[in-house]
């Protein structure tokens, strides 16, 4: 054993003792209602509103000019585009994973967690969906063969390409992950349009909650469809990642046309969307003061998971090297030796450091419990990520079949202004839903006060 | 005047409160031991036995759902099938035009988007949402306690069991904190 547990371990409370209902639902909803916020919340969204700013000018140029304007060209055609919305589309995995998946099996430590995973979702995803909106530079001619409807030409979209797939599986994924968003949010709504001093706060906070008054009829029927919701998403959640990787294991290129595709990829997406939670949950609790609802347990919790999706990508890199030997294809060899040594060898090799070598860290018990050594390596996975989908897009594109179509792909400042852009965005939208919502599920943080379930222990 | 002398203010019902979750659903299961029926609790989340307690447990979301998600497969595949065998017919890669294993991906996102949203729009329609005015909440202990910290029980004044001043004791009878007269 690395780590031996010692007897007298007692593993951190899921919530801190000492705390009622009304202490629950007052701190948390204070963040929202007092109207105060900290400096840091002041200068964060200050930044992050210059980077859309940014995004609005590249997206802006590139409307005007054409992908030109990007680093792509033959044999490269997919570029940052794929490479940022594959990277986006694994982030947004976490949050309904963690309010579907954990929510089946009965993980009590999901409550705290669950809202603002289910909001990065959802603002991962619309960051994600801008890069297929925009990736042919004429977005409004992409509208038919996208979306199926009676045009003036007569013509359908091609229900056989995984990329139609893809457009059905992203935009269904967001749907629901809003539709589950919300429904979560309603009751908490109801306890804002009660607590807020100010008639219009009281107003629109009442609108958004639809009258919700508590009802035992309403919260029969509302965990009821909560849990088909939750029984619902699972399936999705896995579909999804698995429809994206269809984009690539469809085709014929080597290093794409695979059959671990799919498990490899909704591992991956896992991987990355617990690295981005625990990359936003860690400061969040520091500024926000909610260190006794968020606690070294979940934070603990959330380690082991990245750690053990993290293996489960290591399988899928060890097989990808396999079979470009065992298959014995020459295509197959060469793509693979051509990432370990060819010109992009050392984006490989960051790959392999940040995404098997530096997760191992998490064995270490003291690397688990302490929030900067999971941030340091959150961090480094949420890189390892996005040099791998780099890996996968580019250097399987630029050494084409024969060597007179070989190339090689640098992106450009209109790239990186792009990409840069859609994080600013994520970030501002996010402190945004932090301002305006509670972050975290007030009334399930009730059910897991001790007054609720007296004749039980405390937790699950 | 005199009618409104005579005829005393018609309430909505009698409220009671209480501190926790369990005196809630025991005193709800008083209530309906003692043959009320038209009655209510309220919770700021849902309590195990609730209700149960007050003899309430819709089982129709579950039909609901499952049609809506065969509405969304039937739609999904036959959108597909339409498109590709009947409307707009093309050969790729000479595949049969009713080439269903390249139709389950679509088929299956329809069905979950399908189910999911009627699994919300019948949740919020069962549930006589969105209600913009409620009389529960002319209980000044109700609107800041109900989604906070307390637990409240309702008996409707249609039920033929109530009278005001019986029931009101009766709810008082059951340690209740609180009572209150909700006004209409």
């Amino acid at each position: 054993m690395i780590n031996p547990r010692p007897a007298d371990y007692q593993p951190a409370p899921l919530i801190e003792p000492g705390h009622t209902f009304g202490s629950i639902t007052d701190k948390i909803s204070a963040v929202v209602l007092s109207g105060r916020q900290p400096l840091s919340w002041v200068i964060v969204v200050s930044i992050s509103f210059m980077l859309v700013g940014m995004l609005g000018m590249a997206i802006t140029w590139l409307l005007i000019k054409g992908v030109g304007i990007w680093g792509i060209n033959i044999p490269v055609g997919w570029g940052f585009a794929i490479v940022n919305f594959v990277w986006w589309i694994g982030i947004g995995h976490a949050g309904t994973l963690i309010s579907a998946i954990l929510l089946l099996l009965k993980q009590g430590w999901r409550t705290s967690i669950n809202r603002f995973a289910e909001g990065m979702t959802i603002f991962a995803v619309m960051c994600a969906g801008i890069f297929p909106l925009i990736h042919t530079g004429r977005p409004w001619l992409a509208i038919y063969w996208l979306f199926p409807y009676p045009n003036s030409m007569s013509i359908w979209p091609q229900f056989r390409s995984p990329l139609i797939w893809d457009v059905f599986a992203v935009s269904t994924y967001f749907t629901v992950s809003l539709l589950f968003w919300y429904v979560g949010l309603i009751p908490d709504l109801a306890t804002l349009r009660d607590k807020a001093k100010t008639l219009w706060v009281k107003r629109a906070y009442g609108m958004l909650s639809l009258g919700w008054r508590g009802s035992a009829r309403h919260w029969q029927r509302y965990e009821h469809i909560y849990l088909l919701l939750a029984g619902l998403s699972t399936p999705l959640v896995l579909s999804v990642h698995t429809v994206v990787s269809f984009d690539f294991a469809i085709g014929i290129i080597p290093g794409w046309h695979a059959t671990i595709f799919p498990p490899y990829f909704v591992a991956g997406a896992i991987y990355a969307g617990f690295a981005m939670v625990l990359t936003l949950a860690i400061p969040l609790r520091k500024i926000y003061g909610l260190e006794d609802f968020i606690t070294m347990r979940h934070l603990e919790n959330m380690g082991k998971v990245t750690l053990l999706t993290g293996l489960i990508v290591a399988y899928g890199y060890i097989s990808e090297a396999f079979f470009g030997w065992y298959s014995a294809n020459k295509y197959e060899g060469f793509m693979i030796w051509n990432r370990m040594t060819g010109p992009y060898w050392y984006i490989y090799w960051s790959l392999i450091f940040c995404n098997i070598i530096s997760p191992q860290a998490l064995w270490i018990r003291r690397v688990r419990t302490t929030t900067t050594g999971l941030f340091v390596v959150a961090m480094i996975v949420n890189v390892g990520m996005w040099l791998e989908r780099f890996v996968i897009v580019i250097t399987s594109l630029h050494r084409d079949f024969l060597p007179s179509s070989w190339g090689m792909y640098y992106p450009t400042k209109w790239d990186w202004m792009t990409f840069i852009g859609t994080i600013g965005l994520f970030i501002f939208l996010f402190f945004l839903f932090v301002r305006f919502l509670p972050m975290i599920s007030i009334f399930e943080m009730r059910t897991m006060a001790p007054d609720a379930r007296p004749k039980q222990a405390e937790g699950h | 005047m005199d009618s409104a002398k005579t005829l005393p203010p018609a309430i909505y019902g009698v409220m009671a409160e209480f501190e926790t979750p369990h005196a809630l659903v025991k005193a709800a299961e008083q209530t309906y031991a003692a043959g009320y029926r038209r009655m209510d609790t309220f919770s700021p989340f849902p309590v195990e036995g609730a209700w149960e307690a007050i003899g309430h447990h819709d089982r129709r979301l579950s039909f609901l759902v499952l049609v809506g998600g065969l509405v969304g497969m039937m739609t999904g595949y036959g959108l597909q099938f339409w498109v590709h065998a009947i409307t707009y017919p093309t050969n790729i890669a000479g595949k049969p035009l009713n080439s269903w294993p390249q139709f389950i991906p679509v088929t299956f996102e329809l069905t979950i988007l399908f189910a999911a949203i009627t699994a919300v729009v019948s949740m919020i329609a069962l549930n006589g949402l969105p209600m913009p005015y409620h009389p529960v909440f002319n209980v000044k202990r109700f609107a800041e306690h109900a989604s906070r910290d307390r637990f409240f029980l309702l008996v409707e004044a249609v039920d033929p069991k109530f009278d005001k001043q019986q029931t009101t004791d009766f709810l008082k009878g059951l340690d209740a904190v609180e009572v209150n007269e909700v006004e209409p």
